[in-house]
Protein backbone atom coordinates (compact mmCIF):
# COMPACT_ATOMS: atom_id res chain seq x y z
CA UNK A 1 0.00 0.00 0.00
CA UNK A 2 2.85 2.32 0.96
CA UNK A 3 4.16 1.80 -2.49
CA UNK A 4 2.88 5.00 -4.52
CA UNK A 5 3.48 7.00 -1.64
CA UNK A 6 7.45 6.10 -1.67
CA UNK A 7 7.33 6.23 -5.79
CA UNK A 8 5.75 9.78 -5.01
CA UNK A 9 9.25 10.70 -3.07
CA UNK A 10 11.22 9.76 -5.86
CA UNK A 11 12.35 13.15 -7.57
CA UNK A 12 12.97 11.23 -10.62
CA UNK A 13 9.70 9.87 -11.11
CA UNK A 14 8.23 13.51 -10.34
CA UNK A 15 10.37 14.82 -12.64
CA UNK A 16 9.24 12.91 -15.67
CA UNK A 17 5.27 13.40 -14.69
CA UNK A 18 5.89 16.79 -14.32
CA UNK A 19 7.63 17.72 -17.73
CA UNK A 20 4.39 15.80 -18.94
CA UNK A 21 1.70 17.47 -17.24
CA UNK A 22 3.50 21.07 -17.71
CA UNK A 23 1.68 22.19 -21.41
CA UNK A 24 -1.40 20.88 -20.51
CA UNK A 25 -1.88 22.93 -17.26
CA UNK A 26 0.07 26.18 -18.86
CA UNK A 27 -2.74 25.93 -21.78
CA UNK A 28 -5.90 24.50 -19.87
CA UNK A 29 -4.96 27.32 -16.97
CA UNK A 30 -4.66 29.98 -19.55
CA UNK A 31 -7.66 29.18 -22.28
CA UNK A 32 -9.90 28.86 -18.97
CA UNK A 33 -8.89 31.71 -16.55
CA UNK A 34 -9.05 34.31 -20.11
CA UNK A 35 -12.20 32.80 -20.82
CA UNK A 36 -13.55 33.68 -17.11
CA UNK A 37 -11.96 37.07 -17.23
CA UNK A 38 -13.16 37.91 -20.20
CA UNK A 39 -16.97 37.16 -19.74
CA UNK A 40 -16.69 38.60 -16.51
CA UNK A 41 -15.20 41.62 -17.26
CA UNK A 42 -17.56 42.14 -20.66
CA UNK A 43 -20.69 40.02 -21.08
CA UNK A 44 -21.68 39.26 -17.66
CA UNK A 45 -24.42 41.26 -16.32
CA UNK A 46 -23.79 44.64 -13.48
CA UNK A 47 -25.22 43.91 -9.88
CA UNK A 48 -27.86 45.48 -9.04
CA UNK A 49 -26.74 46.62 -6.00
CA UNK A 50 -22.66 47.56 -6.58
CA UNK A 51 -22.95 48.00 -10.57
CA UNK A 52 -19.39 47.45 -12.28
CA UNK A 53 -17.13 47.24 -9.07
CA UNK A 54 -18.40 43.85 -8.81
CA UNK A 55 -16.68 42.49 -11.25
CA UNK A 56 -12.99 42.17 -9.19
CA UNK A 57 -14.77 39.23 -7.76
CA UNK A 58 -13.65 37.29 -10.98
CA UNK A 59 -9.82 37.73 -9.74
CA UNK A 60 -10.50 38.29 -6.01
CA UNK A 61 -12.39 35.37 -5.12
CA UNK A 62 -9.68 32.78 -7.44
CA UNK A 63 -7.00 34.65 -5.36
CA UNK A 64 -7.96 34.21 -2.25
CA UNK A 65 -9.27 30.87 -2.97
CA UNK A 66 -5.88 29.64 -4.02
CA UNK A 67 -4.06 31.90 -0.81
CA UNK A 68 -5.94 29.42 1.36
CA UNK A 69 -5.45 26.06 -0.91
CA UNK A 70 -1.73 26.64 -1.09
CA UNK A 71 -1.27 26.96 2.59
CA UNK A 72 -3.59 23.95 3.57
CA UNK A 73 -1.57 21.63 0.95
CA UNK A 74 1.65 23.27 2.17
CA UNK A 75 0.42 22.03 5.66
CA UNK A 76 -0.24 17.97 4.07
CA UNK A 77 3.52 18.37 3.36
CA UNK A 78 4.78 19.94 6.59
CA UNK A 79 3.41 16.57 8.00
CA UNK A 80 5.02 14.36 5.66
CA UNK A 81 8.44 16.25 5.83
CA UNK A 82 8.14 15.89 9.79
CA UNK A 83 6.68 11.84 9.90
CA UNK A 84 8.10 10.60 7.04
CA UNK A 85 11.09 12.67 6.30
CA UNK A 86 9.99 12.99 2.19
CA UNK A 87 12.86 14.95 0.46
CA UNK A 88 9.96 16.08 -2.05
CA UNK A 89 7.44 17.33 0.49
CA UNK A 90 10.13 19.86 1.36
CA UNK A 91 10.49 20.51 -1.51
CA UNK A 92 7.01 21.52 -2.68
CA UNK A 93 6.69 23.77 0.80
CA UNK A 94 9.65 25.59 -0.37
CA UNK A 95 9.01 25.75 -4.32
CA UNK A 96 5.24 27.25 -3.43
CA UNK A 97 5.30 29.31 -0.61
CA UNK A 98 6.67 32.59 -2.72
CA UNK A 99 2.87 31.72 -4.74
CA UNK A 100 0.99 31.48 -1.71
CA UNK A 101 2.28 34.82 -0.69
CA UNK A 102 1.94 36.75 -3.93
CA UNK A 103 -1.83 35.04 -3.70
CA UNK A 104 -2.53 36.49 -0.59
CA UNK A 105 -1.43 39.80 -1.22
CA UNK A 106 -3.64 39.91 -4.19
CA UNK A 107 -6.35 38.94 -2.46
CA UNK A 108 -5.91 41.76 -0.04
CA UNK A 109 -5.23 44.26 -2.62
CA UNK A 110 -8.51 43.17 -4.86
CA UNK A 111 -10.30 43.32 -1.74
CA UNK A 112 -8.77 46.39 -0.56
CA UNK A 113 -9.53 48.48 -3.64
CA UNK A 114 -12.70 46.07 -4.39
CA UNK A 115 -13.93 48.14 -0.52
CA UNK A 116 -13.61 51.91 -1.40
CA UNK A 117 -16.43 52.32 -3.80
CA UNK A 118 -18.53 49.30 -1.83
CA UNK A 119 -18.14 49.84 1.59
CA UNK A 120 -16.72 53.41 1.76
CA UNK A 121 -13.06 52.51 3.11
CA UNK A 122 -9.70 50.52 2.31
CA UNK A 123 -9.76 48.44 5.03
CA UNK A 124 -11.39 47.61 8.73
CA UNK A 125 -9.84 45.43 10.99
CA UNK A 126 -12.41 42.85 10.67
CA UNK A 127 -11.91 39.40 11.94
CA UNK A 128 -11.79 38.35 7.69
CA UNK A 129 -9.23 40.85 6.93
CA UNK A 130 -6.91 40.60 9.93
CA UNK A 131 -6.74 36.66 9.84
CA UNK A 132 -5.75 37.09 6.04
CA UNK A 133 -3.21 39.42 6.76
CA UNK A 134 -1.75 36.89 9.76
CA UNK A 135 -2.06 34.39 6.31
CA UNK A 136 0.69 37.04 4.50
CA UNK A 137 2.44 37.18 7.08
CA UNK A 138 3.14 33.63 7.57
CA UNK A 139 3.89 33.14 4.42
CA UNK A 140 6.93 35.63 4.72
CA UNK A 141 7.73 34.30 8.21
CA UNK A 142 7.81 30.86 6.23
CA UNK A 143 9.92 32.47 3.11
CA UNK A 144 12.50 33.98 5.58
CA UNK A 145 13.05 30.79 8.40
CA UNK A 146 13.34 28.81 5.29
CA UNK A 147 16.10 31.40 3.94
CA UNK A 148 17.75 31.82 7.46
CA UNK A 149 18.77 28.58 8.12
CA UNK A 150 21.72 27.27 6.33
CA UNK A 151 21.52 23.51 6.75
CA UNK A 152 18.73 22.04 4.38
CA UNK A 153 17.45 19.16 6.57
CA UNK A 154 16.91 21.73 9.68
CA UNK A 155 15.59 24.25 7.76
CA UNK A 156 13.28 21.68 6.10
CA UNK A 157 11.92 20.42 9.58
CA UNK A 158 11.71 24.59 11.63
CA UNK A 159 9.66 25.37 7.91
CA UNK A 160 7.69 22.41 8.75
CA UNK A 161 6.51 23.50 11.89
CA UNK A 162 6.14 26.98 11.24
CA UNK A 163 3.54 25.42 8.23
CA UNK A 164 1.84 23.14 10.62
CA UNK A 165 1.26 25.89 13.72
CA UNK A 166 -0.32 28.55 11.43
CA UNK A 167 -2.45 26.20 9.72
CA UNK A 168 -4.81 26.64 12.98
CA UNK A 169 -5.47 30.09 10.57
CA UNK A 170 -6.80 28.35 8.09
CA UNK A 171 -10.56 27.83 9.72
CA UNK A 172 -10.31 30.98 11.07
CA UNK A 173 -9.97 32.36 7.94
CA UNK A 174 -12.86 30.80 6.58
CA UNK A 175 -15.56 30.62 9.62
CA UNK A 176 -14.56 34.02 10.48
CA UNK A 177 -17.73 35.79 8.79
CA UNK A 178 -19.74 32.83 10.33
CA UNK A 179 -18.54 33.42 14.01
CA UNK A 180 -18.07 36.97 14.21
CA UNK A 181 -19.76 40.10 13.17
CA UNK A 182 -17.75 41.13 10.61
CA UNK A 183 -18.15 43.94 7.47
CA UNK A 184 -16.94 41.23 5.24
CA UNK A 185 -20.27 39.07 3.37
CA UNK A 186 -20.66 35.43 4.14
CA UNK A 187 -18.61 33.30 1.06
CA UNK A 188 -20.73 33.52 -2.42
CA UNK A 189 -18.64 30.78 -3.84
CA UNK A 190 -19.20 27.38 -2.10
CA UNK A 191 -18.82 23.86 -3.72
CA UNK A 192 -21.26 22.34 -1.15
CA UNK A 193 -24.48 25.00 -1.34
CA UNK A 194 -26.41 26.32 -4.22
CA UNK A 195 -24.59 29.81 -5.09
CA UNK A 196 -26.18 32.88 -3.97
CA UNK A 197 -25.64 34.22 -7.88
CA UNK A 198 -26.76 33.52 -11.27
CA UNK A 199 -25.22 31.33 -13.34
CA UNK A 200 -24.24 33.70 -15.90
CA UNK A 201 -22.59 35.40 -12.73
CA UNK A 202 -21.24 32.02 -11.03
CA UNK A 203 -19.93 30.35 -14.07
CA UNK A 204 -17.53 32.87 -15.31
CA UNK A 205 -16.41 32.77 -11.90
CA UNK A 206 -15.83 29.09 -11.48
CA UNK A 207 -13.80 28.89 -14.78
CA UNK A 208 -11.31 31.87 -13.58
CA UNK A 209 -10.89 29.91 -10.15
CA UNK A 210 -10.59 26.58 -12.32
CA UNK A 211 -7.88 28.08 -14.66
CA UNK A 212 -5.59 29.63 -11.59
CA UNK A 213 -5.68 26.21 -9.87
CA UNK A 214 -4.29 24.82 -13.16
CA UNK A 215 -1.77 27.67 -13.39
CA UNK A 216 -0.80 27.33 -9.78
CA UNK A 217 -0.27 23.63 -11.08
CA UNK A 218 1.84 24.98 -13.74
CA UNK A 219 3.87 27.34 -11.20
CA UNK A 220 4.19 24.48 -9.27
CA UNK A 221 5.80 21.87 -11.25
CA UNK A 222 7.87 24.32 -12.50
CA UNK A 223 9.59 25.72 -8.78
CA UNK A 224 9.42 22.60 -7.95
CA UNK A 225 11.65 21.28 -11.20
CA UNK A 226 13.93 24.29 -10.55
CA UNK A 227 14.24 23.15 -6.72
CA UNK A 228 14.75 19.49 -7.19
CA UNK A 229 17.72 20.21 -10.40
CA UNK A 230 19.40 22.84 -7.40
CA UNK A 231 19.36 20.02 -5.05
CA UNK A 232 20.00 17.11 -7.05
CA UNK A 233 22.70 18.50 -9.72
CA UNK A 234 25.36 16.06 -8.39
CA UNK A 235 23.24 13.21 -9.34
CA UNK A 236 23.87 10.98 -12.23
CA UNK A 237 20.32 11.62 -13.75
CA UNK A 238 20.57 14.94 -12.97
CA UNK A 239 23.69 15.21 -15.14
CA UNK A 240 21.90 12.89 -18.20
CA UNK A 241 18.96 15.17 -18.26
CA UNK A 242 20.66 18.84 -18.32
CA UNK A 243 23.37 17.54 -20.44
CA UNK A 244 20.24 16.40 -22.74
CA UNK A 245 18.90 19.71 -22.73
CA UNK A 246 17.68 19.81 -19.36
CA UNK A 247 13.66 18.84 -20.33
CA UNK B 1 3.76 1.93 9.64
CA UNK B 2 7.07 2.35 10.72
CA UNK B 3 6.68 2.43 14.77
CA UNK B 4 9.29 6.14 14.46
CA UNK B 5 6.98 7.63 12.20
CA UNK B 6 3.70 6.37 14.20
CA UNK B 7 5.24 7.84 16.93
CA UNK B 8 6.35 11.26 15.17
CA UNK B 9 2.58 11.35 13.57
CA UNK B 10 0.91 10.98 17.04
CA UNK B 11 3.51 13.71 18.52
CA UNK B 12 2.95 16.37 15.47
CA UNK B 13 -1.49 15.67 15.78
CA UNK B 14 -1.51 16.22 19.23
CA UNK B 15 0.98 19.77 19.08
CA UNK B 16 -1.05 20.97 16.44
CA UNK B 17 -4.78 19.49 18.27
CA UNK B 18 -3.50 21.35 21.41
CA UNK B 19 -2.84 24.35 19.30
CA UNK B 20 -5.93 24.55 17.97
CA UNK B 21 -7.80 24.08 21.10
CA UNK B 22 -5.39 26.67 22.38
CA UNK B 23 -6.39 29.05 19.77
CA UNK B 24 -10.17 28.20 19.98
CA UNK B 25 -10.31 29.30 23.36
CA UNK B 26 -8.80 32.38 22.95
CA UNK B 27 -10.53 33.47 20.22
CA UNK B 28 -13.70 32.48 22.38
CA UNK B 29 -12.82 34.46 25.21
CA UNK B 30 -12.12 37.69 23.49
CA UNK B 31 -15.12 37.59 20.75
CA UNK B 32 -16.29 40.28 21.73
CA UNK B 33 -13.32 41.91 20.89
CA UNK B 34 -13.00 40.21 17.20
CA UNK B 35 -16.39 41.10 16.94
CA UNK B 36 -16.54 44.45 14.96
CA UNK B 37 -19.55 46.08 15.24
CA UNK B 38 -22.69 45.58 18.67
CA UNK B 39 -25.66 44.51 17.00
CA UNK B 40 -28.74 46.87 17.87
CA UNK B 41 -29.98 43.77 20.81
CA UNK B 42 -26.59 44.60 22.40
CA UNK B 43 -26.78 47.51 22.28
CA UNK B 44 -30.32 47.43 23.88
CA UNK B 45 -29.42 44.83 26.40
CA UNK B 46 -26.62 47.55 27.61
CA UNK B 47 -23.54 45.66 26.58
CA UNK B 48 -22.00 48.78 24.68
CA UNK B 49 -20.25 51.62 26.99
CA UNK B 50 -21.91 54.54 26.67
CA UNK B 51 -19.57 57.95 24.96
CA UNK B 52 -16.94 55.55 24.07
CA UNK B 53 -16.10 55.03 20.16
CA UNK B 54 -17.67 51.81 18.90
CA UNK B 55 -19.03 50.35 16.19
CA UNK B 56 -23.12 49.42 15.57
CA UNK B 57 -24.08 47.64 12.52
CA UNK B 58 -27.27 46.34 11.35
CA UNK B 59 -29.85 46.97 8.48
CA UNK B 60 -31.60 50.27 7.62
CA UNK B 61 -35.27 50.14 8.72
CA UNK B 62 -37.02 50.93 5.64
CA UNK B 63 -38.77 53.96 5.21
CA UNK B 64 -37.19 55.34 8.50
CA UNK B 65 -34.33 57.48 6.75
CA UNK B 66 -34.97 61.09 7.35
CA UNK B 67 -32.48 63.39 5.60
CA UNK B 68 -32.42 67.18 7.00
CA UNK B 69 -32.91 69.17 3.87
CA UNK B 70 -30.03 72.22 4.62
CA UNK B 71 -27.58 69.97 5.92
CA UNK B 72 -25.90 66.86 4.95
CA UNK B 73 -27.62 65.51 8.21
CA UNK B 74 -29.00 62.36 8.13
CA UNK B 75 -31.39 60.13 10.90
CA UNK B 76 -32.17 56.87 10.33
CA UNK B 77 -33.01 53.88 12.71
CA UNK B 78 -30.50 50.18 12.53
CA UNK B 79 -32.44 47.45 13.53
CA UNK B 80 -31.37 43.54 13.13
CA UNK B 81 -35.16 42.22 13.53
CA UNK B 82 -34.74 41.85 17.53
CA UNK B 83 -34.14 45.80 18.25
CA UNK B 84 -33.53 48.88 16.35
CA UNK B 85 -31.02 51.76 17.12
CA UNK B 86 -31.97 55.65 16.54
CA UNK B 87 -28.62 57.14 14.86
CA UNK B 88 -27.35 60.03 13.71
CA UNK B 89 -24.53 60.96 11.10
CA UNK B 90 -23.16 64.42 9.71
CA UNK B 91 -21.59 63.29 6.57
CA UNK B 92 -21.53 62.41 3.20
CA UNK B 93 -23.14 58.54 2.83
CA UNK B 94 -21.35 55.66 1.28
CA UNK B 95 -23.25 54.95 -2.73
CA UNK B 96 -24.44 51.74 -1.23
CA UNK B 97 -26.33 53.29 1.85
CA UNK B 98 -30.12 52.47 1.18
CA UNK B 99 -33.14 51.86 3.30
CA UNK B 100 -32.86 47.57 3.68
CA UNK B 101 -29.54 47.38 3.06
CA UNK B 102 -26.62 46.57 5.91
CA UNK B 103 -24.71 49.21 7.21
CA UNK B 104 -21.84 49.33 10.00
CA UNK B 105 -21.30 52.66 11.70
CA UNK B 106 -18.07 54.33 14.28
CA UNK B 107 -19.62 56.35 16.63
CA UNK B 108 -20.55 56.49 20.45
CA UNK B 109 -23.49 55.90 22.29
CA UNK B 110 -25.04 59.62 24.00
CA UNK B 111 -26.74 59.58 27.18
CA UNK B 112 -30.21 59.44 25.32
CA UNK B 113 -29.55 56.31 23.87
CA UNK B 114 -28.73 57.90 20.27
CA UNK B 115 -25.68 56.33 18.27
CA UNK B 116 -24.11 59.44 16.73
CA UNK B 117 -22.07 58.19 14.22
CA UNK B 118 -18.58 59.68 12.57
CA UNK B 119 -18.22 57.31 10.01
CA UNK B 120 -20.88 55.14 8.37
CA UNK B 121 -19.98 52.16 6.05
CA UNK B 122 -21.87 49.94 3.61
CA UNK B 123 -22.14 46.17 4.53
CA UNK B 124 -23.87 44.02 1.53
CA UNK B 125 -24.41 40.24 1.14
CA UNK B 126 -23.53 37.90 -0.98
CA UNK B 127 -26.56 37.73 -2.82
CA UNK B 128 -25.91 38.84 -6.40
CA UNK B 129 -28.00 39.38 -9.16
CA UNK B 130 -28.26 41.59 -12.06
CA UNK B 131 -30.45 44.87 -11.78
CA UNK B 132 -33.34 42.96 -14.05
CA UNK B 133 -33.71 40.57 -11.63
CA UNK B 134 -33.85 42.48 -8.62
CA UNK B 135 -36.40 44.47 -9.99
CA UNK B 136 -38.25 41.27 -10.90
CA UNK B 137 -37.91 40.13 -7.37
CA UNK B 138 -39.19 43.54 -5.91
CA UNK B 139 -42.12 43.01 -8.47
CA UNK B 140 -42.88 40.24 -7.22
CA UNK B 141 -42.73 40.58 -3.45
CA UNK B 142 -45.05 43.43 -4.06
CA UNK B 143 -47.60 41.60 -6.39
CA UNK B 144 -47.07 38.99 -3.18
CA UNK B 145 -48.06 41.75 -0.55
CA UNK B 146 -50.98 43.07 -2.81
CA UNK B 147 -52.18 39.65 -3.41
CA UNK B 148 -52.02 39.00 0.32
CA UNK B 149 -54.05 42.34 0.49
CA UNK B 150 -56.76 40.93 -1.57
CA UNK B 151 -57.09 37.80 0.28
CA UNK B 152 -57.42 39.63 3.18
CA UNK B 153 -59.77 42.12 1.98
CA UNK B 154 -61.69 39.27 0.46
CA UNK B 155 -61.59 37.66 3.90
CA UNK B 156 -63.03 40.51 5.55
CA UNK B 157 -65.61 41.24 2.93
CA UNK B 158 -66.78 37.40 3.21
CA UNK B 159 -67.77 38.25 7.06
CA UNK C 1 -21.88 42.40 -24.24
CA UNK C 2 -22.80 43.75 -21.05
CA UNK C 3 -21.87 47.33 -22.57
CA UNK C 4 -22.60 49.32 -25.52
CA UNK C 5 -19.77 51.13 -26.29
CA UNK C 6 -15.28 50.53 -25.89
CA UNK C 7 -15.48 53.85 -23.60
CA UNK C 8 -18.88 52.69 -21.53
CA UNK C 9 -16.53 49.59 -21.03
CA UNK C 10 -13.33 51.43 -19.70
CA UNK C 11 -15.30 53.69 -17.89
CA UNK C 12 -17.69 51.13 -16.29
CA UNK C 13 -19.97 53.63 -15.06
CA UNK C 14 -17.18 55.53 -12.76
CA UNK C 15 -16.05 52.20 -11.28
CA UNK C 16 -13.18 51.30 -14.29
CA UNK C 17 -10.09 53.02 -12.42
CA UNK C 18 -10.76 49.89 -9.28
CA UNK C 19 -11.87 47.58 -11.40
CA UNK C 20 -9.02 48.21 -14.31
CA UNK C 21 -6.39 48.73 -11.37
CA UNK C 22 -7.33 45.54 -9.81
CA UNK C 23 -6.85 43.34 -13.03
CA UNK C 24 -4.04 44.99 -14.15
CA UNK C 25 -1.87 44.31 -10.82
CA UNK C 26 -3.44 40.43 -10.83
CA UNK C 27 -2.34 40.27 -14.70
CA UNK C 28 1.14 41.93 -13.46
CA UNK C 29 1.84 39.80 -10.36
CA UNK C 30 0.88 36.59 -12.44
CA UNK C 31 2.56 36.84 -15.23
CA UNK C 32 5.53 38.30 -13.52
CA UNK C 33 5.78 35.48 -11.21
CA UNK C 34 5.27 32.83 -14.32
CA UNK C 35 8.03 34.64 -16.25
CA UNK C 36 10.60 35.14 -13.48
CA UNK C 37 9.67 30.87 -11.87
CA UNK C 38 10.11 30.07 -16.16
CA UNK C 39 13.71 32.35 -15.87
CA UNK C 40 14.81 30.67 -12.85
CA UNK C 41 14.52 27.17 -14.06
CA UNK C 42 16.50 28.04 -17.45
CA UNK C 43 19.39 29.63 -15.33
CA UNK C 44 19.45 26.75 -13.53
CA UNK C 45 19.93 24.53 -16.38
CA UNK C 46 22.11 26.81 -17.68
CA UNK C 47 24.27 26.74 -14.79
CA UNK C 48 24.52 23.07 -14.65
CA UNK C 49 25.34 22.56 -17.82
CA UNK C 50 28.12 24.82 -17.33
CA UNK C 51 29.26 23.09 -14.63
CA UNK C 52 29.04 19.86 -16.42
CA UNK C 53 30.79 20.67 -19.37
CA UNK C 54 33.96 22.50 -17.24
CA UNK C 55 33.91 19.58 -14.86
CA UNK C 56 34.21 17.52 -18.44
CA UNK C 57 36.96 19.56 -19.64
CA UNK C 58 39.29 19.26 -16.23
CA UNK C 59 38.57 15.30 -15.95
CA UNK C 60 39.87 15.47 -20.01
CA UNK C 61 43.44 16.93 -18.98
CA UNK C 62 45.87 14.66 -18.11
CA UNK C 63 46.09 14.73 -14.05
CA UNK C 64 49.36 16.30 -13.62
CA UNK C 65 48.99 16.76 -9.97
CA UNK C 66 46.67 14.18 -8.84
CA UNK C 67 46.29 15.41 -5.45
CA UNK C 68 44.54 18.72 -6.30
CA UNK C 69 41.97 17.48 -8.04
CA UNK C 70 38.71 15.94 -6.09
CA UNK C 71 37.31 13.01 -7.46
CA UNK C 72 33.33 13.18 -6.89
CA UNK C 73 31.13 10.38 -5.78
CA UNK C 74 28.21 10.30 -7.52
CA UNK C 75 25.15 8.91 -5.80
CA UNK C 76 22.33 8.45 -7.45
CA UNK C 77 19.15 9.15 -5.24
CA UNK C 78 16.61 7.20 -6.52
Amino acid sequence: MWQWFHKLGSPKWFFGIATRLMPWLLIGGLLLLAAGLVWGLAFAPKDYLQGNSYRIIFIHVPSAFLAQSIYISMAVAALVTLVWRMKLADVFVKAIAPVGLVFTFLALFTGAVWGKPTWGTWWVWDARLTSMLILLFLYGGVIALDRAINDEKSAARAVAVLVLVGVVNIPIIKYSVDWWNTLHQPATFKLTEKPTMPMEMWLPLLLSVLGLYLLFGWLTCLRMKTEILVREQRTRWVKELVLAGGK
Amino acid sequence: MHPIRKKRLTIVLFLVAGLAIAVGLTTYALRQNINLFYDPSDIAAGNAPVDVRIRAGGMVEEGSVIRDPDSLKVEFRVTDFAASLQMEYVGILPDLFAEGQGVVAMGRMNANGRFIADQVLAKHDEQYMPPEVAEALERASRGQHKAADLEKAAESTAY
Amino acid sequence: MAFDSLSAFIVMEGHGPYVWACYAVFAVLLGGMMLWSAKRNHSVIEACQRRYEADAKTSAQPNRNASATFARVEISQD
